[in-house]
């Protein structure tokens, strides 16, 4: 059986692919950036997800305004970079998983999830952008890629109920995949930021850390913010957090969050980034431990198995 | 028609890409969308006022266009994640934009990123709302009396 082992939450601020591109990672300014996915890139790497579903938002690359799917999902075999303008990022073609988005399409659409389904896509820094930061620059993507693409562009964007009750017929759908595979989800965007007209520039630090406090312990009560609140408070662009919400209802109700990093700016935003592992996860990782053992223990000892790690 | 009202229309300094928007903005968002294609590009350079001619605008569109006025493209329904198209066709880093759409130097713009970005105290509502949302929002519920059983209905 299929499952969904843990949730991953990262900003895909284009800048930060521009950055890579064009070996500007050393700069003190993007070294602040990138030193916070050092220790996420040694948790993929040890984790080995056979597939990421990621959710991310189009950024008029692969749809203009002549067609804008709510939810589209990626069931073709591959996905090549989109050329944003200045050519496509040089990143690996991302290899699908036809077969898993396909069950993944049909289970959600009669649990009444009326998405798009979509076999030829092109897909821009939303999704190749957070890829970098969990997976590093390897000449070929070491695990298959599952895009969903969510408008976050037209106003209204799905609600965060919506996208939260997406994450959990998401996850029945894996559950009930025969194969055995281990799927992390990815929510991507944000955090706060605007990038649009004289209000610009717009972060709140304090509602992003709220929010990143919230996905782990309480995301129902996240469910419950109206998008006046994201645009209010976390700029009209940081409306894209909704997205975050299809990755947190994936994951359990209770979860460890194993990793967190938080930095402004990355060029006109607030980078957030954080790491969530089901509980099954650790205690399957864990064998000896006793079924009984207090949730905090795990929580602990799940953050230092990664702060560990990263000592190298 | 005039334009309906709607909350966020109270949030300072921002124009909601909302369908309205999208359909009224149809014409700058599908010309920003040619500027992908670099003959398109050349088109467009070589002859602004022409290239124009091709895609469904009004003249104020049209003018905001040509006068890089990218507030006003956003306001009749420009999509900035578009009209950033334009500006690199102009060879503008998007921060040079939204500096623009600030108006603040580059250089100023670049500061006050750095510095942590532009505080949303003060700039949360044109109205005065100033609160976050979540406050005015939570305690209303609570406060009121509990229905008394009678008043059971649904």
């Amino acid at each position: 059986m299929a499952s969904i082992i843990a949730g991953v939450g990262s900003s895909h601020v284009p800048a930060i692919g521009a950055a890579l591109d064009n070996g500007r990672t050393g700069e003190p300014y993007w070294k602040r950036v990138f030193s916070g996915f050092e220790k996420s890139k040694q948790w993929m790497a040890q984790t080995k997800p056979d597939v990421a579903i990621v959710v991310y938002n189009d950024h008029a690359s692969a749809f203009s305004v002549e067609m804008i799917p709510t939810f589209a999902l990626g069931c073709a075999a591959e996905f090549p970079p989109a050329d944003e303008g200045w050519g496509p990022r040089p990143v690996p073609v991302l290899k699908g998983h036809p077969e898993l988005a396909a069950h993944i399409a049909q289970s959600v659409i009669l649990d009444e999830f009326d998405l798009t389904i979509v076999n030829k896509m092109e897909v821009d820094h939303g999704l190749t952008v957070p890829m970098n930061l969990l997976f590093g620059t390897p000449k070929e993507w070491p695990c298959r890629i599952i895009p969903l693409a969510v408008n976050v562009v037209v106003y209204p964007p799905p609600t965060g109920h919506r996208c939260y009750m997406l994450g959990k017929a998401i996850r029945k759908a894996v559950e009930s995949y025969p194969e055995d595979l281990k799927v992390v989800i990815f929510g991507t965007g944000g955090l706060s930021h605007q990038i649009s007209g004289p209000r610009a520039g717009l972060i709140n630090s304090k509602w992003d850390k709220s929010f990143l406090d919230n996905l782990t312990k309480d995301p129902k009560k996240l469910t419950r913010i109206p998008h006046i609140e994201y645009m209010r408070e976390a700029g009209a662009e940081g409306i894209e957090m909704v997205m975050w919400l299809i990755m947190r209802g994936a994951l359990d109700d209770k979860v460890d969050e194993v990793y967190r990093f938080y930095t402004v700016p990355a060029s006109n935003t607030a980078v957030g980034h954080i790491i969530l592992e089901n509980r099954r996860k650790a205690a399957a990782k864990n064998k000896r431990a006793p079924a009984g053992r207090s949730k905090q223990a795990a929580a602990r000892k799940a953050a230092h198995r990664i702060a560990s790690k990263g000592r190298r | 028609m005039a334009r309906a009202q709607h909350d966020y229309d109270d949030i300072p300094g921002t124009f909601v890409f909302d369908a309205e928007r999208s359909r009224q903005g149809y014409g700058i968002n599908m010309f920003c969308m040619s500027l992908m294609k670099d003959e398109n590009r050349k088109a467009f350079k070589a002859n602004e006022a022409e290239y124009l001619k091709k895609f469904k605008l009004t003249p104020a569109q049209t003018d905001a266009i040509l006068k890089r006025d990218y507030n006003r493209m956003l306001e009749l329904g420009g999509n900035i994640y578009f009209t950033a198209k334009l500006g690199a066709t102009d060879g503008h880093s998007f921060q040079h934009l939204a500096a623009l759409m600030t108006g603040s130097s580059q250089q100023d713009y670049a500061a006050m990123m750095l510095a942590g970005g532009r505080s949303v105290e003060g700039n949360r509502s044109k109205s005065g709302k100033q609160r976050p949302a979540k406050a005015k929002a939570k305690p209303k519920p609570k406060s009121k009396p509990k229905p008394k059983p009678s008043a059971k209905r649904k």
